[in-house]
């Protein structure tokens, strides 16, 4: 029965959108209609050869094997993002790589939203959905609620990232940044986003462990409030059903306001929230230590989601904001600083007897400097919400270095340790084909993050200055174009910086790839991690 | 799975939860003394920043903050502090007679100093961050003036601005027509060649005497007989080697055929009058003053 009610729905959907294909107002959304409906015409001709079959019943404790299409996506968008990053860093500095050939689709204004979404909602979201697959199943000791709801997460997950990409480069943007999608795209992830909290919570009520697991609750507390930051701030009005263009309900600053909740909580949330879950899992795992304090993850854990959702208007400072809202984002900001911490000293500490791992183990060296990124930048990130040093840092390059400490050090270093920890497992291997490329993979990522990062703040806090000189009559000194000439060399400098990121992960891929393909197989398939 | 973990934690052995998940254990190790205080800290500077400044949302309005602060306010005020500093020299500058600031170096060092930035934030997106001009933009550095490069003449110019859709006093000069519209293709590839020959550039000896022709009859009333312009109507120079949009074959043959009307804005009503006339100096001091 339920097979036919999948078959109705995927014709409906096919031809659907091959009439909306048919009357689509602008190219773009032509596009996405035909590529939705070749979607489902491909998935309504697989249903249809598999109605009737006898289907598989699971015989083992955990679906492993949809956290292993997760850990591949995963590695594949992070390649994507890292590459276009790389590009349109480059296109910074040298603005002739803005071809004219391809002006209106790879140029620097298209691409930029491909790389920061490839990176951190393609590369980390991924990253968040099949870890926290993984973890939920372990740490509850349960199967994956709802069968095969977990497939339709992880595909549609990924469908939304192609409808998003492919979206940006043909010109289709709601202009919020992080947030560009437009509405059918942002109608779509949200019924995605509604049945990964399904699988999720299910897979924990059905626990048979006593109690929830601390990176459990963070898991949790990412995907709920992703949920809402994301209806919230997509609410708009389609100009017509049959084209991308929609029209926002919140206008000026209160649409802003709204922007820059969703913003901040997003990296509250997602970026910062949900990869916790991560650490909590996997340093312990690979320390195979105990987590230093209970009462700190319960505490840090309260405090950080209380206070993070209140700390977006750091983001509008000195604008058409009101000043009561400035002033609290930035004393939200403040009191937030030890609530992200607790999760560093419980990273941290959770090693202690066990420091002596960071000499033979690079995967462990990657958490520890992933944690110790992200103890830096959730300090630096309070410190830029004061007004005043804001007035400096806003705008400047500062803020893209701020970003980036944190995302290449934290969310990229914890999660390359996570793939590197679970490869082996998943796979069924006795080990990584190489320690040595792990080895290089890491000397190449900090470096290459310390080469971006320190560029970025020298660059930031020299425009800051620039913009501000003023002579003994008030009058400025520098013209912007003089800023922007005077940030060449760090410009190509955070290039190359990013460029040995990306290698670091070129390597990681191919490692990757040759434990699946090479590494010996494990004797036998412990319990807890069967092969499917 | 679970890999047991030394269990001897030293003498302040804190113990664990009691719960094992895959493995994974919790200490019992209570808040860090410095983490706890510092938060206390934290929370502590929170609650009194938001006394000082305007803070709460409540109904009737927000807190004001002891302080009174306000960023626009803030603002407002460093802005009247610089304007009361330079009010006097301004007045002066406004009252002097733009011939005569260089007598008053204190004056004429105002006018530099205040002309470069107006100019680095208002003139320099089509001028070019050096004055030096851009294709269809002016280089404001060379003695070859299309309006005039006396001080007044430049005054007024960026005062009322070229062929200004906004302001009645613009310098009115009359556009390039699109010669396409009247003129065979073959006149005007040969009229090219004449302007090519009077610029000292190669150039077709047959197809330039039928280009004199041409241009007798349809360019000399704004670029004068011997082509070399003409100030009170804008029309350039085409003898020398200075070109707005290009001298080249096809740049000419593009603006014969399509003709031009470059626009400079007017800056009256945008720019305070002393910020004008601080620019015109320093636009005059740039090397092409006359």
């Amino acid at each position: 029965m339920w097979d036919y009610i999948k078959l109705i729905a995927l014709g409906v959907v096919a031809v659907g959108a091959a009439f909306i294909a048919n009357f689509a107002r602008d190219f773009g959304y032509e596009v996405h209609a035909l590529l939705v409906m070749v979607v489902a015409a491909g998935m309504f001709v697989w249903q249809l050869r598999q109605i009737d079959e006898p289907k598989p019943v699971p015989t083992n404790e955990y679906m492993d094997d949809v956290v292993r299409a997760g850990v591949i996506a995963t590695m594949f968008w992070g390649i994507v993002g890292f590459l276009a990053g790389v590009f349109i860093a480059s296109q910074l500095a040298f603005p002739s790589l803005n071809f004219a050939w391809a002006d209106g689709y790879m140029n620097f204004g298209r691409l930029r939203p491909v790389h920061t979404s490839a990176v951190i909602f393609a590369f980390g979201g991924n990253a968040l959905i099949a870890t926290s697959f993984y973890v939920v199943q372990r740490t509850s000791a349960a199967r994956l609620w709802g069968g095969n709801a977990a497939w339709f997460v992880f595909w549609g997950y990924n469908l939304f990232i192609v409808l998003a990409a492919s979206g940006y480069v043909l010109g289709i943007t709601q202009a919020k940044e992080y947030a560009e999608p437009e509405w059918y795209v942002d109608l779509w992830l949200t019924i995605v986003w509604l049945v990964y909290l399904a699988v999720f919570l299910g897979t924990i009520l059905k626990r048979k462990e006593p109690h929830i697991y601390v990176a459990n609750w963070f898991y949790l507390s990412f995907i709920v409030t992703i949920a809402m930051l994301h209806v919230f701030n997509n609410l708009s009005v389609p100009v017509s059903i049959f084209g991308s263009k929609s029209v926002q309900v919140f206008s000026g600053v209160q649409d802003a306001m709204v922007q820059w909740w969703y913003g901040h909580n997003a990296v509250g949330f997602f970026l910062t929230a949900g990869f916790l879950g991560m650490m909590y899992y996997f340093v312990p795992k690979q320390a195979e230590r105990p987590v230093y304090s209970y009462k700190l993850s319960i505490i840090h854990f309260w405090a950080l989601i209380f206070l993070y959702i209140w700390a977006g208007p750091h983001h509008l400072h000195y604008t058409a904001l009101p000043d009561w809202a400035s002033t609290l984002g930035m004393v939200f900001s403040i009191m937030l600083w030890m609530p992200s911490w607790g999760g560093m000293i419980n990273g941290l500490m959770t090693l202690s007897g066990a420091w002596d791992k960071l000499r033979t183990d690079p995967i462990m060296r990657m958490m520890v400097v992933a944690i110790g990124f992200y103890g830096m930048s959730t300090f630096e990130g309070p410190m830029m919400s004061i007004k005043t040093v804001n007035s400096l840092s806003h705008y400047t390059d500062w803020t893209i270095g701020h970003v980036h400490s944190g995302a290449l050090g934290w969310n990229g270093m914890i999660t390359f340790g996570a793939l590197y920890f679970l490869t082996p497992r998943l796979w069924n291997k006795q080990r990584l084909y190489s320690t040595r490329m792990v080895s290089w993979h890491f000397w190449l990522a900090t470096i290459g993050i310390v080469l971006y990062a320190a560029a970025m703040w020298v660059s930031g806090i020299m425009e800051g200055l620039m913009w501000r000189e003023v002579d003994a009559q008030g009058y400025l000194v520098n013209s912007f174009a003089d800023s922007v000439s005077a940030r060449f060399p760090m410009l190509v400098t955070r290039a190359v910086g990013g460029g040995m990121y990306l290698t670091g992960a070129c390597i990681m891929a191919y490692n990757l790839w040759k434990t699946v393909t090479d590494a010996p197989e494990k004797a036998s398939a412990p319990a807890a991690v069967p092969a499917e | 799975m679970t890999t047991p973990h030394p269990q001897s934690h030293g003498k302040n052995d804190p113990g664990t939860t009691g719960h094992s998940w895959d493995g994974i254990e919790e200490l019992n190790n209570p808040l860090p003394k410095w983490w706890l205080y510092t938060f206390y800290a934290c929370i502590l500077f929170a609650l009194v920043y938001t006394i000082l400044y305007p803070a709460w949302p409540l109904p009737g309005g927000e807190t004001a903050g002891v302080l009174h602060y306000s960023t626009r306010g803030a603002e407002a005020a460093e802005v009247k502090a610089w304007d009361k500093q330079l009010a006097p020299l301004q007045k002066k500058l406004d009252a002097t007679k733009l011939t005569e600031v260089k007598n008053d170096p204190a004056l004429m060092q105002y006018a530099n100093s205040a002309g470069a930035a107006v100019f680095r934030t208002n003139c320099m997106q089509c001028h070019g961050a050096g004055a030096a001009g851009n294709k269809g933009y002016p280089n404001l550095l060379d003695d070859d003036w299309l309006h005039g490069g006396t001080i007044d003449a430049i005054y007024t110019t960026i005062l009322h601005g070229v062929r200004s859709p906004t302001d009645p006093d613009t310098r009115a000069a009359p556009a390039m027509p699109a010669w396409g519209e009247s003129l065979k293709p073959v006149e005007i590839a040969d009229v090219v060649q004449y302007v090519l020959k009077i610029s000292n550039q190669k150039f077709d000896a047959a197809q330039a005497t039928a280009g004199a022709k041409v241009f007798a009859d349809n360019c000399v009333a704004c670029h004068g007989d011997n082509g070399k312009g003409n100030q009170a109507m804008g029309a350039p120079n085409l003898t020398d080697a200075i070109w707005l949009y290009g001298g080249d074959q096809a740049t000419l043959t593009q603006t014969i055929t399509n003709g031009r009307a470059g626009v400079m804005p007017s800056w009256s009503g945008k720019l305070s009058e002393a910020d004008i006339r601080a620019v015109s100096l320093y636009v005059h001091g740039l090397g092409g003053g006359q």
